[in-house]
């Protein structure tokens, strides 16, 4: 088991016929993942790859079953494009697009929110379920099929911390960079409910930053509901006071945002928090021991470079 | 992107949201004139992209159009340092002169973007004025905030609600309705991440008036609105920072020695929290964003050796997809074109990395191979100490 994606999932890409979208799927298609069917408005009909191309994701379901999209669509065209996905009734959409205008994000979300397609991103490097299935631009090759869930606000940072927990043996179950945009679809929580629940999954690593409240807000579920040992790395710790303007963003978070404080709640949750981002994987082997749990070795598996 | 509180006010103007009467400056010979307008009894305020200054003194109210003339001599060219600067402090280089009103009655006034529920909400409290954070932090329940919903928009009701809880009546909270409707327009139609209007005043003879304005655009909106870039003043900003902006890099300006290149901001962050660990001092970080290309990577490296207070350069870019070699010859070509001799590290990961280090070792630079983060920072530390003692 995994969360979100695995090797049943069936993939249509929105983009399909742009530079990084054609890249990219054939990069994912390369790590095995089962991509059925492009989009790209305008050009259905034609094949990219051996892909077939259609107008709308709505003919791209109806012909090829596809169930999870994944969007390249550039930004003035990206909130469209996550609409499509919502109206054709998809399970998952992951945008990767970054630079949507928040002004569309904030239409976008309200309506996906009210749909039955969940959303991760924008701006994020997508989801991956090692060895099964790659959604996103994440390099394939640090991950490693095992039992650790990954949820990640940043983006190459994520690859750090894989790295480290591949590096130790830690396998993952499946990693999800929700994205770092204001407006995004899958938070924190909502995807700590799914590690929580998911039979493969022993334990979770978290990767917040400064700013905002959503790694506080996670602490409190975490402490409430989550069944498994969490690990979390907060970057920012050392960041200077960046230059602001006005005052609405600091009433809004109630003060909140600094790292010292983030670092405070998760630990006060029974988080454990690495104290620097080189030791984000002995965190991650600190709350398995801590919990009584014994350090599975992934199964050795042959790093394709 | 910021725009000044006197761009605001136009903006402002121009959604029917009335403001004073006021004129922009960019001489003191300008601002004496523009007082003598106003009868001689005004505000002169310091305009730079951020609040704070009525306490840093950036605004001050004179009487005489020879006192405004003496006070914009002082503040013109003048490095202002607010709690919303940073420590480098921002540059006087224009000034508002407004008239001087008779204030009856301060508010609070913004709508802004709520990561929480997705949404745009207004904010708005009859205390605060320079102290509203103070107020949201101790007393949360005198600041109202309602979320919007983006298919109803605000409406009628919702403002004469937030009108009410301010304490207006009669006529001036139905000019409040209006004004509230007038700003949830604007924020939308000028793709707004932020309206500020602090203070909101009611005047002695009971007109509404916004004293300040504040607004942020969304940058990924900047492409709707062709008159944007020509509305920044780049006097606010670092050279570096502009030049970083024409190539799509985020430059962000540090005050120690060590130049960092990074590629996205999470591990831009989590590399100068490793550096201090060590005992460095960044000097600045670029980040390259998530998927650098050699070209970036070039541009990058040159102007972080732009920066003169940069004695040594911390290249950690985890590269992903982007492969390595590619990486290597753009640092490789941007420090031979630039002649560099400063110790460098580079730790990088991702696609062909063994050959990235084999190109970056045998280019003759003073080079050094981070195999890790940490290892890195430990590196980059040393070869400072070394060649600085």
């Amino acid at each position: 088991m995994s969360i979100l994606i695995d090797k049943s999932s069936k993939i249509v890409v929105q983009g399909i016929t742009g530079r990084s979208g054609l890249f990219h799927t054939q990069q994912c298609r390369a790590y095995g993942t089962n991509i059925v069917a492009g989009v790209t408005p305008g050009k259905g009909g034609i094949h990219i790859d051996g892909i077939p191309v259609f107008n709308t994701v709505e003919e791209a379901v109806r012909y090829t079953k596809a169930n999870v999209s994944m969007i390249f669509v550039p930004p003035p065209g990206a909130a469209d494009a996550i609409l499509e996905s919502c109206a054709a009734g998809l399970d998952l959409a992951v945008c990767i697009t970054e630079g949507i205008p928040v002004r569309d994000m904030v239409l976008a979300r309200a309506v996906q929110a009210d749909s039955r397609t969940r959303l991760v991103g924008p701006n994020c490097p997508g989801v991956i379920t090692p060895g099964q299935c790659k959604l996103g631009i994440m390099p394939g090759y640090i991950h490693k099929p095992g039992t650790i869930g990954v949820v990640s606000r940043s983006g190459t940072l994520t690859y750090e911390a894989v790295k480290q927990l591949s590096d130790m043996g830690l396998g993952q179950s499946t990693c999800v960079g929700i994205g770092g945009d204001p407006i995004i679809g899958m938070k924190f929580i909502d995807v700590l409910e799914l590690f929580n629940s998911d039979p493969q999954t022993e334990a979770v690593f978290m990767i917040g930053e400064i700013g905002g409240g959503a790694e506080e807000e996670a602490a409190v579920w975490i402490k409430e509901h989550m069944k498994k040992p969490v690990a979390a790395f907060i970057a920012g710790v050392t960041a200077p006071p960046g230059k602001r303007m006005g005052h609405a963003g600091a009433i809004i978070t109630g003060g909140k945002g600094k790292a010292e404080d983030k670092i405070r709640t998760l630990q006060e949750c029974g988080v454990t928090v690495a104290t620097s981002p080189t030791r984000m994987g002995e965190a991650m082997q600190e709350a398995l021991k801590a919990a009584g749990k014994t350090v599975k070795k992934a199964p050795a598996r042959k790093v394709k470079k | 992107m910021n725009i000044h509180e006197y761009q605001a006010k136009e903006i402002f103007n121009a959604f029917g949201i009335p403001v004073p009467r006021s004129r922009v400056a960019l001489t003191a010979d300008q601002v004496e004139r523009a007082a003598k307008e106003m009868g001689g009894h005004c505000v002169i305020k310091a305009q730079i992209y951020a609040g704070g200054r009525g306490k840093a003194g950036g605004v001050k109210v004179v009487h005489h159009p020879e006192q405004a003339n003496d006070v914009a001599k002082e503040l013109f060219g003048k490095k202002l340092v607010t709690n919303q600067t940073g420590p480098q402090g921002l540059k006087v280089r224009r000034i508002l002169v407004e008239e001087a009103v008779e204030i009856a009655r301060e508010f609070y006034l913004s709508i802004t973007l709520d990561r929480q529920s997705s949404r745009y909400c207004l904010i708005a409290s009859a205390e605060g004025g320079m102290e509203i954070e103070e107020v949201a932090r101790k007393s949360p329940e005198k600041i109202h905030v309602l979320t919007i919903d983006p298919f109803t928009g605000l409406r009628p009701y919702q403002a004469r609600k937030i009108a009410l809880a301010l304490g207006l009546s009669g006529v001036v909270c139905e000019d409040c309705v209006e004004l509230l409707l007038n700003l949830y327009k604007c924020c939308l139609e000028k793709d707004c991440f932020l309206v500020e209007i602090n203070p909101l005043v009611v005047t002695k003879a009971g007109w509404l008036l916004a004293m300040d304005g504040k607004m942020t655009f969304d940058d990924n909106a900047v492409y709707r609105h062709r008159e944007y870039p020509d509305m920044m003043d780049y006097s606010q900003l670092d050279p570096l920072e502009i030049t970083a902006g024409k190539y799509d890099l985020a430059y962000i300006k540090l005050d120690g020695n060590i130049g960092c290149m990074v590629n996205g901001a999470g591990l831009a962050m989590a590399t100068l929290d490793v550096l201090k660990e060590f005992g460095g001092e960044p000097a600045n970080f670029l980040d390259v964003g998530g998927g650098a290309t050699r070209e970036k990577v070039a541009e990058a490296f040159k102007i972080i050796l732009e920066d003169c207070d940069v004695a040594a350069v911390f290249v950690n870019i985890f590269g992903g997809i982007m492969r390595c070699d590619v990486i290597a010859q753009g640092i490789i070509e941007a420090a031979g074109e630039v002649k560099c001799l400063l110790p460098i590290v580079v730790r990088m990961d991702g696609s062909h990395v063994e050959e990235g280090k084999k190109l970056l070792l045998e280019s003759g630079l003073n080079v050094q191979i981070g195999t890790t983060l940490g290892d890195g920072a430990k590196k980059i530390v040393a070869m400072l100490a070394q060649g600085g003692n």
